[in-house]
């Protein structure tokens, strides 16, 4: 294990919500489920985020941020009243830390069934080069 | 004038810790090997036609949900099918969950099954259930 988080080039972090600052929506936030694995080429985060559509989703990369912020539409079905419940729908906000080993400018996103992919290669520096060890 | 205040956002979070609360401890006393396993997690909503259950499932595919209603029991069931790795990925970190999964719910009212519908979308599952006749609220005159 020791050996995979030396070439870790995604250092991760949970968003710590500052007690000073406010959202504006009131509204419920969670963090949202993700998992991140490292291929040779990129770093991919995916991560679980019901009843958010694709226009409902905001992705912002400040300094070496990585914000994701996704709003759910849906409230109270109109005419209904809740009779049982087990969750309670919200928006969903998380943030990693991002290393200057991400290649910025080709981020990927894609959204499917509430469930967002984010593609980040690495830098070509960041890549590993493998080397021929020659005889002589 | 009369103006509606929410209430204080530390009450919502208190009852929905509650609800949290209650739902952590009923899966982990021991009745739980009698009940059902509690995903997806379910919100049931009312009104005079029938009954509208939601379930959040997301990163599941349509065509592996299965959804069946048996006079008041609502099944749903399906599979979420673990991410295809390409090759020589190594994870990070790993939260999602996947797996098959069912679940029954006795609803609190018969429905009429021949008029269920269920649509799928980002990652929710919506289920209508129209109230069966016999369910109808009826209206009783006072004779004088």
């Amino acid at each position: 294990m020791s050996e995979q988080s030396k070439d870790m080039v995604f250092q991760d972090q949970e968003m710590i919500p500052n007690e000073e600052t406010e959202r504006i929506r009131e509204r419920t936030c969670f963090v949202p489920r993700a998992d991140i694995f490292e291929t040779d080429e990129n770093v991919v985060v995916i991560v679980d985020m019901p009843g958010v559509g694709g226009d409902a989703i905001d992705i912002t990369l400040e300094k070496n941020i990585l914000t994701i912020n996704g709003s759910t539409y849906l409230n109270a079905p109109e005419g209904y009243s809740l009779v049982f419940a087990e969750y309670e729908v919200g928006d969903f906000e998380r943030s990693f830390r991002l290393t200057d080993q991400i290649d910025r400018e080709n981020i990927g996103a894609s959204i499917k069934d509430g469930v967002l992919r984010l593609v980040l290669p690495k830098a070509e520096k960041a890549k590993a080069r493998r080397i021929d060890v020659k005889t002589w | 004038m009369n103006r509606s205040f929410s209430p204080p956002s530390i009450w919502r979070e208190m009852d929905r810790l509650q609800r949290e609360m209650n739902r952590l401890f009923n899966s982990y006393s021991p009745n739980r090997l009698y009940s059902a396993p509690s995903y997806p997690a379910i919100n049931i909503w009312a009104n005079e036609e029938g009954l509208l259950v939601n379930a959040e499932m997301p990163g599941v595919q349509v065509e592996d949900i299965d959804v069946s209603v048996d006079g008041k029991n609502l099944t749903i069931s399906g599979e979420r099918v673990t991410d295809e790795l390409p090759e020589g990925a190594r994870y990070h970190r790993k939260e999602r969950r996947f797996g098959d999964f069912s679940r029954t719910i006795q609803l609190p009212i018969a429905v009429n099954s021949e008029r269920v519908v269920a649509s799928f979308s980002d990652g929710v599952l919506s289920i209508k259930l129209p109230g069966a006749e016999s369910e109808k609220p009826k209206k009783i005159t006072i004779q004088s």
